[in-house]
């Protein structure tokens, strides 16, 4: 088996009495989508801000390519290729997709913005996830709908060659064309040696798309199985608690 | 990124589709898609020009003095206080700030200008620490704004009545403070010779040129499509048709007297020079794209690795340090300081901001369009005083104006979708 992109190992982490994550496991490939699933509050969210440094684990281990690694703010994990893409999308309406995908990363050339090659590098990325519902890469973000939103927030995590992009709920406000259209990108995306995770309440959506499916239950990572070898009603089951993985 | 994935299932039959970048076409696509931005909302200054326009052909039918050489020069130089406060406003405007501080900051600052050089400082050093002063200013609003999160409405506005009280304080119960400095006086109230109007007007036109066809140059280095260069063409020629109109005009001799007066006022070159550097930082350089993007979405700015509180901070001590030199001018036309300097322009100075087409939402606006509002706003004042109708005519009118443009910021916004989706 290849060395997992990401791998989490017993991770613990509580606020004050409440013990969120009680030893969780994860794994996340190249070149494979693995879904996070989880009824609300199963710390789902909390295994993520772990991940993307904005709230720490409490314990454990986090290996990146094999090696231990500490994240403790998000520019670590920018800095090792681990790249979130907020369900709020994190972008300037007022800005153009080239100017929203190079935010805080921009090119310079003799201490000035290098608009050219910005706006080159940005229409590769694009075409290297073979986006086709954008028309120009200078339209402001304002005039983009939350599909093609969302394909410049991922769009922007391939032109910094992360290695571990993190979705949370990438379909939730989207219509059913723009959903399809996002799902083909996430695919894409890890068909380009990316490690995709994504947190989602769908399951039609997380059967489509996943390789993998993880499934946390109050603090607990109670099965992590491949999208083959299961169904919709088991991973319910895991969800919801009236199942237990018998794999295990 | 580089090479092409494999199609997918889901998604059979991918071919690579070309993105444009808006460059592509010919004059009529570049024009047609002007129009098309128009029409959702990104107006800029389009409605400030042509009130301009309309007030140009108002006055000048009702006034027969408006058109005068005389005239056309006293509009640009009243007008050049309120246009430096305006561009120096939009720094903090595009952050959705405000600050109401910035006259009497200046006002404060030129106060300590007029006792430095009492004291026998040279008027660079003293100008020197005047900018200072209002640095330091904008520094502690920014610090409060950003730091400890107090509205900049708020903290501005008892700086607005803190800072009036130093101004008495440093110059004592009323009265007026004669500045005598011939180099500041002669800022509003001297000229440039002739020809050196025209060569100011040549450089200006050139290095404008210059950015143009450097930049496409680059775009073609990397392989990009550019404009139509009649486009670049078209926009010097405009540049210098209108700036050679009013070389023209102001090199005409105005006087009425024996003595010749004629040239550009040096306050002019200051500040055009004063707006071009200001957009060059804003659209050329990191730290304005990053204000732009701290206005459009602080939230998204912070997760993208932007210091945003270093941002506002910096924002508030530009807007006060140019401000200080809208006071500059002030000075110098009318040659004294008063305690009570700077109180009522600052609010004529976030009209004449309004009025160009920056967005009091944030984000949205240029200097230029600062500009042009400062001009719309002195040219009310002007032109209603010529034809002799009260002050009180001319706030209602202004009122009026600034009313008119708060709307259309307010519903091109809508339509260019700004409050739809807003995470």
């Amino acid at each position: 088996m290849t060395v997992p992109v990401i791998e989490l190992r017993d991770i613990k982490k509580s606020f004050g009495p409440v013990d969120v994550l009680k030893g969780v496991d994860l794994k996340a490939y190249a070149g494979k989508v693995t879904a996070l699933v989880g009824d609300n509050g199963a710390g789902k969210s909390t295994l993520i801000k772990g991940l993307s440094g904005v709230q720490p684990y409490d314990s454990g281990t986090v290996l990146f390519e094999g090696k231990e690694v500490h994240v403790h703010d998000p520019r670590q994990a920018g800095a090792l290729g681990i790249e979130v893409v907020y369900q709020d999308l994190a972008l300037c309406e007022n800005l153009d997709i080239v100017q929203n995908m190079f935010l805080g990363r921009e090119e310079t050339d003799q201490g000035t913005l290098d608009e050219s090659n910005m706006e080159l590098q940005a229409t590769k990325a694009l075409q290297s996830l073979s986006v086709r519902t954008v028309k120009s890469v200078r339209q402001k973000v304002s005039s983009l709908s939350g599909g093609q939103r969302q394909t410049v927030a991922i769009a922007r995590s391939v032109l910094r060659n992360a290695k571990l992009v993190i979705l949370d709920e990438p379909t939730a406000a989207l219509g059913v064309a723009q959903t399809e259209q996002v799902l083909n990108l996430v695919r894409r995306l890890a068909d380009s040696g990316v490690a995709v995770i994504i947190i989602s309440h769908n399951l039609v959506d997380v059967f489509k798309v996943c390789d993998d499916i993880a499934v946390l239950y109050l603090g607990r990572m109670v099965a992590q199985i491949e999208t083959k070898k299961t169904n919709q009603a088991d991973v319910v089951g895991y969800i919801t608690g009236t199942k237990t993985y018998g794999g295990k | 990124m580089s090479s092409p994935t494999p199609p997918t299932e889901l998604m059979p039959n991918l071919e690579p589709q070309a993105i444009s970048s808006g460059h592509e076409g010919g004059l009529r696509d570049q024009v047609n898609a002007y129009f098309s931005r128009l029409k959702n909302g990104e107006m800029g200054a389009l409605p400030a020009v042509g009130a301009l326009l309309v007030l140009g052909v108002l006055f000048a039918s009702l006034s027969p003095f408006f058109l005068t050489e005389i005239n056309f020069a006293n509009l640009f130089v009243q007008a050049a206080q309120l246009t430096t406060l305006a561009v120096a406003l939009v720094f903090v405007i595009l952050l959705a700030e405000i600050d109401l501080s910035a006259g009497v900051t200046a006002g404060v600052a030129m106060d300590v200008f007029y006792l430095t050089t009492n004291a026998g400082i040279g008027w660079i050093p003293a100008l020197i620490i005047a900018l200072v002063v209002g640095a330091a200013i904008g520094y502690i609003l920014g610090f409060f704004v950003a730091k400890v999160g107090v509205p900049s409405f708020v903290i501005t506005l008892a700086f607005f009545l803190g800072l009036q009280g130093v101004a008495l304080i440093l110059l004592g119960d009323g009265g007026l403070f004669r500045v005598e400095v011939p180099e500041v006086k002669a800022i509003m109230n001297s000229n440039i010779p002739v020809a050196g109007g025209w060569i100011l007007l040549a450089v200006m036109v050139a290095v404008s040129a210059a950015l143009g066809l450097y930049d496409r140059a680059r775009r073609t280095r990397k392989g990009l499509v550019n404009r139509p260069i009649t486009l670049l063409i078209a926009k010097t020629g405009v540049l210098a048709i209108i700036g050679g109109v009013i070389v023209y005009i102001l090199n005409l001799n105005r006087s009425q007297g024996i003595n010749p007066i004629a040239g550009v006022p040096i306050v002019i070159p200051i500040v055009v020079a004063i707006i071009f550097i200001g957009t060059f930082v804003l659209d050329r350089t990191t730290f304005g794209r990053h204000l732009y993007a701290v206005g459009g979405n602080p939230e998204a700015a912070r997760r993208a690795g932007i210091k945003v509180n270093r941002i506002r901070i910096t924002a508030f001590i530009i807007t006060s340090t140019l401000a200080v030199i809208a006071g500059l001018f002030h000075v110098s036309r009318i040659g004294v300081v008063e305690a009570a300097a700077g109180r009522t322009i600052v609010l004529s100075g976030v009209a004449a901001a309004v009025v160009g087409g920056v967005s009091l939402f944030g984000g949205r606006g240029r200097l230029v369009h600062a500009a042009i509002g400062a001009m719309v706003i002195s040219i009310i004042d002007n032109g209603l005083g010529l034809l002799g109708l009260s002050a009180g005519i001319s706030f209602v009118v202004t009122g009026t104006v600034l009313a008119l443009a708060a709307t259309v910021d307010a519903v091109s916004r809508k339509r260019s979708g700004g409050s739809v989706m807003r995470s």
